[in-house]
């Protein structure tokens, strides 16, 4: 088998900080190569000099494709050779068609009118060969983050790819869409095009992938055949951290108090369509050193329910009552519940968590400023006293406290936002989603954290899509399906199999309500 | 905890970050210098000086409300005309029904506080874009300043108004000649206190184990400090004196200078606008904070409708027409952000003094309002772009 990708010797370094030490990186034609490694260890400056991002001249070592030194001055280069790389934010305009959006930049035309016949056809061709059944007019905004990442790759399509890049494709997908999404990379590696992907989910590797590259600190640590060994999780885990995982999730003994988070009868409805009812009058409760997940498929409810709880920062007509600490309290507004002793990290750092242009300390002292300022002027010696006792305690990799929090990787984002949370001091801390899209190390580090919180009394409700780390984090899972809680199990009972038959099985009776087969 | 646990910000940081902030106080030196030399010595006369403090002070009061709200990701286009309409109102209660003076003042501000609360309430709280409630509230008070003065002339005020104005603080001691010596120390004075200030937090600083700025920099950027601005009291002080007007924007740079950076209000409003969803999700009140930055807008702009009906001591139905320009021009020079969260008080200040020696400059040397215009517009552009570029890098 011949090379269609050969880089050398890459290096490149920011301001000082080497992001990549003489990287070698090869991929053979029809390969599937995965690319591995912890956030901040140099996959995506990888791609991005691959790619062209970063031009000839901005990082040392040489790229060799097709048999040829090539020297890419811009994206547009690489993409001339059939280089496509999809990113994990997806580029296409949400108003627009699936059909303008594949041929936004070159749509067919005649003396600069486009032909719309030819995009259409050519919109169905391409949706057909990533396996969507979609009218090219629909619009992008309509269709599940699932399918408009295989739009996305429809859109690479058009372009005569060669070497298709995907960075983190299946973060915010479900199995099922996920899937789908692997199999066409197996279908585009029968067609001979090649693709590298980069994923933190080990298990998707495992199955697709004919080579895993490992990085490590902008280094190649390993590299590993699939096709002719054996394919290890704990192997990989171990090059990428450089730490026996023998444990994932860290040990704790559980000791659990009286009830400091109560919620009765809970009632919420969609902001924008006033009669539905999206939280369905649920019950539920946290005890001092207790840890609760909250399992689910997305779309049952479960954020919709933390941002209700939190202050009522979502939802309309809100019912029901809340006790924190025996005290039954009213939180009207986000600033009431953070005084009542409530955090909610948010899902998404990026949109709802952080402001990105500001500084590491700006955003650690965002939510408790009180805390160190007098009358309503910052002292900021104390505040930055404080931002660094954070940054000490909490693993922040940061140049300082002065560092943008924008430059820093996902897993010291998400670091920034739990600190930002526990210096409001809270009582009750409920954590959306608070591992998605950082890697295996980071991840172990957000289990520490929550042991320690849990160790230290305060109430942990943890969200999560991903079933393992619920079992391996939670002393009790409760199961939300389309708004109410549909199971509980204790820690020593759960399993993934009940977890997910407890939502299955309410799938099912839906099914029958909506069949006429039984009354609700 | 140790000195070594202190975050440091990083020394190529520290002068890159400085050159940035002293890049536009060089670039209104350069501009300064240029005109001095183009205009014969004209520009840096004591009497011209004094006018050009005078002729801008509206706007750089307007300038420091406007950074705020664009700070908030938000604009503000009503400004000349809020500026205009209450000129006119306290032409009306003052000439027309013979108001006290300190009356009629307080009542035109709260009309400016008022206006305020008008556009921000549907800004804030309805989530109308503001850029149409301001351009409709640009409209609206630009025709109610032409009713209300029925489409004339009021004028003149009473004396003790224009003295807002055209006014100079009072002389202490008298008989020194022709030096205004009361004028003259006060500049000295808060030359010694601008220093001594900065030496102050430079210590508690080291103190705390942060990397300042090496000391032969900081004895040199004191001393040049130190030297500008008696040089330029010293000017003024040959003239007439300390303007009142001057007196007042100077404290009111002052204080939203504070506001801005050492404050928790100054700190919600950066986030407001450098995300609004996190901001409101940690706590903060984003929607009265909005609202809030529009009716402290609304109270400059009253007050710079005061001052400059003062100076011209008549209220005429076009005053205030595209004063919203140069304030909003003065604030992206002066480095603000059109995304919102990024922006600072100096550079706001600094860059209505570019637009205003600009302004003044142009004016001596005779080059026609037309031009005028066309080299204005291009400076907004080229210190916008050069502010992006710099920002890429």
């Amino acid at each position: 088998m011949t090379a269609i990708l050969e880089m050398r010797g890459v290096s490149k370094s920011f301001a000082g900080v080497q992001a990549l030490r003489d990287v070698n990186f090869t991929v053979e034609a029809g390969q599937i190569h995965a690319l591995v490694g912890e956030n901040g260890a140099g996959k995506s400056t990888l791609m991005k000099v691959l790619s062209g991002v970063y031009p000839d001249g901005d990082y040392e070592g040489s790229i060799i494709f097709d048999g040829e030194e090539r020297r890419f001055r811009d994206v547009n280069d690489s993409e001339a050779l059939g280089i496509i790389i999809i990113h994990q934010e997806l580029a296409l305009v949400p108003l627009m068609s699936i059909a303008e959006n594949i041929f936004l930049s070159h749509p067919p035309s005649r003396l600069g009118v486009i032909d719309r016949d030819t995009v259409y056809r050519r919109t169905q061709e391409l949706l057909a060969q990533v396996g969507l059944t979609e009218m090219p007019d629909t619009l992008v905004t309509d269709l599940g983050v699932g399918k408009q990442q295989l739009v996305e790759i429809a859109k690479a399509l058009s372009k005569r790819v060669r070497l298709l890049i995907l960075d983190e494709p299946t973060a915010s997908l479900n199995e099922n869409d996920s899937a789908a999404l692997l199999d066409r990379l197996l279908a585009f590696r029968a067609q001979g095009i090649a693709s590298i992907l980069i994923s933190h989910k080990l298990s998707e590797v495992a199955r697709v992938a004919d080579r895993i590259t490992v990085l490590r600190d902008g280094r190649t640590v390993d590299s590993i055949d699939c096709r002719a060994e054996p394919v290890e999780e704990d192997r990989i885990i171990r090059s990428m951290v450089n730490r026996d995982l023998a444990h994932r999730f860290p040990q704790r003994t559980a000791t659990i108090g009286a009830p400091v988070f109560a919620v009765q009868d809970w009632t919420v409805h969609h902001p924008l369509h006033r009669d539905r009812r999206v939280i369905k009058g649920v019950d539920f409760e946290v005890r001092r050193g207790e840890v609760v997940g909250i399992a689910g498929l997305m779309g049952a409810g479960r954020t919709e329910f933390a941002m209700s709880l939190f202050g009522r920062a979502w939802g309309e007509r809100i019912s029901g009552r809340i006790w924190l600490d025996g005290r039954e309290v009213n939180l009207t507004s986000v600033a009431a519940a953070i005084d009542a002793g409530l955090a909610y990290v948010t899902e998404d750092r990026k949109e709802l968590g952080l402001i990105l242009d500001a500084d590491v300390r700006k955003n650690i002292t965002l939510a408790s400023l009180g805390r160190v300022a007098r009358q309503g002027r910052i002292d900021d010696m104390s505040e930055l006293r404080v931002a660094s006792e954070y940054r000490n305690r909490m693993r922040i990799r940061c140049s300082d406290v002065y560092q943008v929090t924008g430059q820093l990787s996902g897993g010291n984002q998400q670091k920034v936002v739990l600190s930002k949370w526990l210096m409001t001091d809270p009582k009750v801390l409920i954590l959306d989603e608070p591992t998605r899209g950082i890697d295996v190390g980071a991840k172990y580090e957000i289990y520490c954290i929550i042991n320690e919180l849990a160790e230290a009394g305060k109430g942990v409700v943890m969200i999560s899509s991903e079933m393992p780390e619920l079992l391996g984090v939670c002393d009790r899972i409760c199961v939300m399906n389309d708004g109410a809680f549909v199971g509980e199990f204790a820690a020593a009972e759960a399993t993934q199999e009940r977890i997910m038959r407890a939502i299955m099985r309410n799938k099912e009776i839906d099914k029958k309500v909506l069949q006429g087969d039984l009354r609700p | 905890m140790t000195d070594k646990t202190v975050a440091l910000p990083g020394h190529a940081g520290f002068i890159k970050n400085n050159l940035r902030n002293y890049g536009m106080l060089l670039s209104l030196f350069a501009i300064m210098l240029f005109f001095q030399v183009m205009t014969d010595g004209t520009l840096l006369q004591p009497l011209n000086l004094t006018n050009l403090v005078l002729q801008n002070s509206y706007i750089v009061i307007m300038a420091l409300g406007m950074l705020l709200i664009i700070v908030t990701g938000h604009i503000d286009l009503s400004v000349g005309s809020i500026a205009g309409f209450v000129g006119a109102v306290a032409a009306v209660l003052m000439v027309r029904y013979h108001i006290a003076y300190p009356l009629a003042f307080i009542a035109c501000l709260l009309v400016g506080a008022l206006i305020g609360a008008a556009q921000g309430y549907w800004v804030a709280y309805f989530k109308i874009p503001s850029f149409i409630v301001t351009l409709a509230g640009m409209l609206v008070f630009k025709g109610l300043a032409l009713a209300i003065l029925a489409g004339q002339s009021v004028g003149p005020f009473p004396p003790t108004f224009q003295k807002l104005s055209s006014g100079f603080i009072p002389e202490l001691f008298p008989g020194a000649g022709t030096l205004y010596l009361t004028s003259l120390l006060i500049g000295a004075v808060l030359a010694v206190a601008l220093v001594y200030t900065s030496a102050k937090s430079r210590a508690r600083q080291a103190s705390h184990g942060i990397e300042v700025e090496p000391f032969g920099f900081f004895v040199a950027k004191s001393a040049v400090l130190f030297a500008v601005i008696v040089f330029f009291a010293g000017l003024i002080a040959s003239h007439r004196g300390l303007p009142n007007v001057l007196v007042i924007m100077t404290a009111l740079i002052a204080l939203y200078g504070f506001v801005t950076t050492r404050t928790v209000i100054g700190r919600h409003i950066y986030a407001i606008g450098g995300n609004a969803r996190a901001a409101s999700l940690s706590g903060i009140k984003t929607e009265r904070l909005t609202f809030l930055t529009f009716v402290n807008m609304g109270v400059l702009a009253a007050l710079a409708g005061l001052v400059f009906a003062a100076r011209l001591n008549t209220a005429t139905p076009k005053a205030g027409a595209g004063f919203e320009l140069d304030v909003i021009a003065a604030c992206f020079i002066g480095g603000a952000s059109a995304y919102g969260g990024v922006g600072k008080v100096g550079g706001a200040v600094i860059g209505a003094m570019i637009m205003g020696v600009m302004n003044n400059g142009m004016s001596i040397l005779g080059i026609g309002i037309d031009y005028q215009q066309v080299i204005k517009g291009l400076v907004l552009l080229g210190a916008v772009c050069l502010d992006v570029y710099n920002q890429r890098r």
